[in-house]
């Protein structure tokens, strides 16, 4: 055997892997993706990877061999879920989908962007809507709404205070709150640790 | 479908046409008035949640909201209508997953149960496009149609979830190339035209709108120019997410890639029940077409102007 081909075989891959989160994507299903062929069709079909340096069937090959760098990826993020994937995939493998489990890890683990998280926490878990219309800086969009002969407010959250409180407690019990106050704690121990390194060589 | 029936529905207003497009919802109640149906609403309806960020986020809390929600449209005894392609991808996924998992549905239950809620799953949620083109169906719809454009040059826009995923859909697996909007577009005597990559994404879904605006308005600065050069006087959304994204977009785009879209964008979008409702003679300030305040910053972020404009020549 010459020593190329030793090499070859010897190589590691996959760099950063980890059981604990190899098994967090068996568990999500991502197994299913073991069908896969690598034909490469979700990548040709998907109008994200046109223009960025997202791939389909990369992201979820790296998930699949246990590479957790997947999960820190802005990558994941860059899918509009337009299902082209989904709907293409000669193997019927729900790969939108995918995305959708591998973003759940991923969050899971802390790894949600700033823009997100304020999203998630402070404006649907607060008030019920993803674009809410309350609030001071909200007041044009009351307003806009008046002026098609609307009332200020719609018919929603928005008008019933014990509506908002429901969705609360459903989201604390399907732990929607623990995971984003978890979230928030791994982001901001990273951040820290982040700043350590950077101390450290600028110590040097 | 042609005799007039008593449709009623469940008007999910969502997040996006409620708080920001308040002229679609105007559009959507009037037209559907017109045309013999009743709007109902309903009270305490939140987010859907969003089917790409907030299901990114966690399925089991996306699953759950979206549960209560058509559990308030059962408690009407209707069937849910949404206006928002974003909406009717949760809903329907979320009504068709629980349909298809009897253990999830009981889970489900169970914690509605907490706040005194029950998921049946006995009422279907569908889009206002299908409840034109299926529930009434064309030739109801022609019967109200008293003007026709001469020369309306439409680029109709999809969007992804009215069609995908298919084997949700109630449109027979189609979503490669389907003819419903530009069917019912057409009713109006505009044109449907051809375009370049017509059934693409918008670019704003998925989250990936609030993760780099860059990338979404890439998407839409393609689908502008390809609109662009089959002539398009007009943009047809039946989203409002699609709909800010193709509109506030333009802005977007105009400055992002100023230095390769050549002339700046200014194309009017218009919203299905708006260029319906002036073909049946509706008066355009129940469309919402009329602008009646000095609000700075607020939606159309593109003039719709060149549109009154056709619409006084051709129809009146």
């Amino acid at each position: 055997m010459s020593d190329n081909i030793e090499k070859y075989i010897k190589r590691k891959v996959y760099k950063g892997t980890s059981s604990r989160i190899a098994q967090k994507f068996v568990d999500a299903g991502l197994e299913k993706l073991r069908a896969c062929i690598n034909c490469g069709t979700c990548t040709g079909s998907c109008p994200s990877g046109r223009r960025t340096a997202y791939r389909t069937r990369s992201a979820l090959r790296r998930a699949l061999t246990g590479d957790e760098s997947i999960l820190s990826d802005i990558d994941i993020w860059l899918c509009s879920t337009c299902y082209y994937c989904y709907e293409r995939c000669p193997r019927d493998i729900p790969v939108t989908d995918m995305i959708i489990k591998l973003r759940n890890i991923a969050v899971e683990e802390g790894y949600i962007l700033d823009s997100h998280f304020g999203l998630a926490s402070t404006v649907f878990y607060e008030t019920g809507h993803g674009v809410p219309a309350n609030g001071e800086n909200n007041k044009k969009w009351r307003d806009l709404r008046e002026s098609y002969g609307l009332p200020p407010l719609p018919p929603t959250v928005h008008s019933y205070p014990e509506a908002v409180k429901e969705c609360q407690t459903l989201m604390k019990e399907v732990g929607f709150r623990a995971l984003l106050d978890n979230a928030q704690k791994l982001k901001e121990k990273r951040k820290l640790a982040e700043e350590k390194k950077e101390n450290e060589k600028e110590g040097k | 479908m042609s005799e007039q029936q008593n449709w009623r529905y469940a008007f999910f207003l969502g997040c996006v046409i409620p708080n920001r497009y308040p002229m679609i919802e105007r559009s959507i109640r009037d037209v559907f008035e017109e045309l013999g149906a009743e709007l109902l609403d309903m009270p305490g309806a939140s987010c859907c949640p969003a089917p790409g960020v907030f299901r990114g986020f966690h399925i089991p809390t996306w699953l759950v909201i979206a549960a209560r929600n058509i559990a308030i449209a059962e408690e009407l005894g209707v069937n849910l209508l949404t206006g928002c392609n974003g909406c009717y991808g949760t809903l329907r996924d979320a009504w068709w997953d629980l349909e298809h998992d009897k253990e999830e549905k009981k889970h489900i239950n169970k914690l509605l149960a907490k706040i005194g809620k029950e998921y049946k799953g006995n009422f279907e949620p569908k889009h206002v496009i299908q409840a034109l083109y299926l529930d009434m169906g064309k030739e109801y719809i022609r019967g109200f149609i008293k003007h026709k454009f001469k020369d309306l040059k439409v680029a109709v826009h999809y969007g992804c979830h009215i069609v995908k995923p298919s084997d949700k859909r109630p449109w027979d697996g189609e979503y490669e190339n389907p003819t419903f909007l530009d069917e019912i577009v057409e009713l109006t005597g505009a044109t449907s035209i051809e375009y370049k990559e017509k059934f693409m994404c918008c670019g704003a879904g998925g989250a990936v709108r609030t993760a780099v605006k860059e990338v979404a308005a890439d998407f839409t600065r393609e689908k502008l120019v390809n609109m662009r050069e089959a002539g398009a006087d007009i943009i047809l959304s039946i989203c409002p997410f699609c709909h800010l994204q193709l509109d506030l977009g333009q802005l977007e785009v105009n400055n992002f890639y100023k230095d390769i879209i050549g002339e700046q964008f200014h194309i009017p979008v218009i919203y299905i029940t708006q260029l319906l409702g002036v073909a049946m003679g509706m008066d355009p300030s129940r469309l919402g077409l009329i602008k009646n305040h000095d609000l700075k910053g607020v939606s159309p972020f593109i003039s719709i102007q060149p549109f009154l404009d056709m619409v006084k020549e051709q129809l009146i």
